[in-house]
């Protein structure tokens, strides 16, 4: 115990305890189980059937009641375990329950009708996970498009990102042409103007070239991110100029210089805002929801929350959906997630 | 293990790149015949031709047309159909007996919004940037696994506004974590999502908690680049760590504040995926923000009406564009003082 304790109370340079580490401890502590615990909290109860999730208090495991189909009754009735008169637990089947008596049937015995105190008695239950919340949405519903939809956006618009977004950067940084400052500028002012504040012309636009109800409208207008040209301009002003003189002097196009020379030393840079694009893409509410008005076209996001939506909302299928829309921001961060936070703090982008 | 994730990750994106390698050395003889022609400003202007389209097309040319539409009634979608109607749209936006009471207004929801939007504003900044302080400064002490600390914090930003909020719709609701967590210390259940301070509340809340984690590295990456020599210092000194936080750390501190507070409050102001998800707007209009009466004024209600939709947008934008304004000047401020320094 004594050991114990030390070893929790233990604090580096071995100095006394100070209320600021005590306080420290206790942020770190309640952060871990406030940022984590909610979707933890999701996963477990997205292994639930709709009677255990419908329970109160809700229970850590997902249990299921045990049933029996007994003779004399169309469907199959639920178990529990009653004391009987000896004191020894009986398992039988509850018929009906009127009041705090209910009525019950011994399995094997169907024939005479037992009253039981429902204080007297508990539910029979193993552990079981209920993976049909997981099959079930992606057989009987479209959960499987809209899978495919969001995958669909989000390779294309990153690879469009990527590659538009790289060249603006390289005419940007390695060349010397009149305007450069102007178009910097613009792109500056695309900072201030965010999706919400252009919802209603940039609507007309895209169903004037027929693109409403099409993944490509979702795509085309995210891909041209001003902050993506920048990273990869700031990026590339480091490469030294020379390395493209030497490359002219060898007689390469402008193209192969961008292709060969510039595009392979940016790499990391555009790791970075590749693994951005897919976050953004891959969670994209607002505009695809106003764009993707039938469901063979809705994204995850969009089919999640319409799903989430409806009147008799199906909560085991959308816990299980939203575990499966979380999948791949959740691998990123855990593979990637030092990558991200580095690179937060040295670009602010998010 | 996170290597071999980077090299897996990077042999996909080999794949997925290969026939775009092979549409390089494809495009570059006539490429190579277009620089000919039209020299390297030719090619500059094709380098910059994609994405300065699609930005023309998607962002600028939307933004123009965005104040015609403001000007002009009726519910057709294209601007050649509507009707031109002069300020109308914006007359009846500010039509109004007591601003303060939305009741009166001829466009109440609007109003409604505006404050709404105003107050969530005020509360959720001062939240946002009260928690993301303490948190950089916890993180910024001498703690042990410092990036798996930093990464906890860092976990919700990912997540999509839907996953968020269905999240907590889950553990919100009626019979859900949080109403039994208050069972087991004896306290009664609240019905959080349909009482209307509560669930005001609970998108504070939320929303902060999808985002704290961001603003807390922006601000750690402040406290970390403050010159460790000055803390010596002031230990030598005998300071006492309350006169060190305060004039120290936080004069030092104050740009990446300042930074973190326009960006806090832009964001902010456009408020509304997750709350959307989780209240949907509700009850009645306690959760309405401003982003959600543009795109239910445009888009999702039976009477819509894309002016006015527009009118408000442009209200936003401006508000946005003042703020936006604010953060460049604070940044070239700071990069001026950086290089004074």
């Amino acid at each position: 115990m004594s050991r114990a304790t030390e070893f929790l109370l233990r604090r580096r340079g071995g100095e006394r305890w100070h209320w600021t580490d005590v306080f420290t401890w206790f942020w770190l502590a309640g952060g871990l189980v406030l940022m984590f615990g909610p979707a933890l909290w999701l996963v477990n109860s997205s292994f639930k059937t709709p009677a255990a999730l419908a329970e109160f208090p809700p229970t850590i495991l997902p249990y299921v009641t045990a049933q029996a189909t007994v003779e004399g009754y169309d469907r199959p009735l639920p178990l529990y375990e009653v004391a009987g008169e000896d004191g020894r637990p009986r398992v039988l089947a509850e018929v009906r329950r009127i009041g705090i008596v209910a009525q019950m049937v011994d399995p094997q015995e169907p024939g005479e009708t037992i009253r039981v105190n429902i204080r007297d008695r508990t539910p029979k239950r193993s552990v079981s996970f209920a993976t049909d919340n997981y099959v079930e949405p992606f057989v009987a519903f479209d959960f499987l498009l809209y899978l495919r939809n969001s995958v669909f956006v989000t390779v294309m618009a990153t690879l469009i990102t990527l590659i538009t977004n790289s060249m603006a950067a390289f005419a940007l940084s390695k060349y010397n042409f009149t305007g450069r400052s102007a178009v910097m500028l613009l792109i500056i002012a695309t900072l201030m103007v965010p999706l919400s504040v252009i919802l209603v012309p940039l609507y007309s636009v895209i169903s004037a070239m027929g693109l409403f109800n099409s993944l490509w409208g979702v795509i085309l207008p995210t891909v041209a991110t001003p902050t993506g040209v920048f990273l990869l301009r700031q990026y590339m002003l480091t490469i030294p100029d020379e390395l493209i003189d030497a490359a002219r002097m060898d007689k390469a196009s402008e193209w192969q210089i961008y292709w060969r020379i510039i595009l392979p030393l940016t790499a990391p840079a555009l790791a970075v805002l590749a693994i951005f694009s897919v976050v953004w893409r891959w969670n994209d509410f607002l505009w695809p929801l106003i764009v993707l008005s039938r469901k063979e076209v809705y994204t995850l996001q969009v089919g999640l929350n319409t799903y989430a939506g409806e009147l008799n909302v199906q909560w085991h299928f959308i816990l299980a959906m939203t575990v499966v829309t979380m999948i791949p921001v959740v691998l990123v961060f855990i593979f990637l997630q030092r990558f991200i936070t580095t690179g937060i703090a040295g670009t602010g982008l998010k | 293990m996170a290597n071999a994730a980077v090299g897996l990750a990077a042999r996909a994106g080999a794949i997925i790149l290969a026939p775009v390698g092979w549409l390089a050395r494809v495009l570059d003889p006539p490429l190579r015949l277009m620089q000919k022609a039209g020299g390297q400003n030719g090619m500059v202007a094709f380098f910059l031709a994609p994405n300065m389209l699609i930005f023309g097309i998607f962002v600028l040319f939307p933004l123009v047309i965005n104040i015609a539409y403001s000007m002009t009634g009726g519910s057709a979608l294209f601007l050649e159909d509507r009707v031109f109607v002069g300020a109308d749209q914006y007359r009846r936006l500010f039509t109004c007996g007591n601003y303060l009471d939305p009741g009166s207004c001829a466009e109440d929801l609007f109003w409604t919004a505006v404050w709404n939007t105003s107050t969530f504003v005020v509360f959720q900044v001062a939240l946002m940037i009260g928690v993301a302080l303490v948190t950089a400064l916890v993180l910024n002490r001498d703690i042990r696994a410092r990036s798996f600390w930093r990464a906890v914090f860092f976990f919700p930003v990912l997540l999509s506004p839907v996953v968020v909020g269905l999240i907590w719709r889950w553990i919100l609701q009626r019979e859900g974590l949080l109403n039994y967590m208050l069972h087991g210390i004896g306290l009664d259940p609240v019905v959080w999502l349909v009482e209307r301070d509560w669930a005001f509340m609970a998108a504070i809340g939320v929303s902060v908690w999808a985002h704290v984690g961001f603003y807390a590295l922006i601000l750690l990456a402040g406290l970390q680049a403050i010159p460790k020599d000055l803390y010596e210092a002031a230990e030598m000194d005998g300071t006492r760590p309350a006169r060190v936080f305060r004039r120290i750390t936080l004069p030092l501190l104050a740009p990446n504040l300042l930074v973190v507070l326009v960006l806090t409050l832009i964001r902010a102001v456009q408020i509304f995926d997750e709350v959307y998800v989780l209240t949907g707007g509700g009850p009645g209009t306690s959760t309405l923000f401003i982003t959600q009466y543009i795109y239910e004024v445009g888009f999702a209600s039976l009477l819509r009406n894309p002016g006015l939709a527009s009118a408000a947008s442009i209200l936003m934008g401006s508000v946005l564009v003042i703020l936006t304004l604010a953060q460049l000047g604070i940044a070239r401020k700071n990069e001026m003082r950086s290089k004074k320094g």
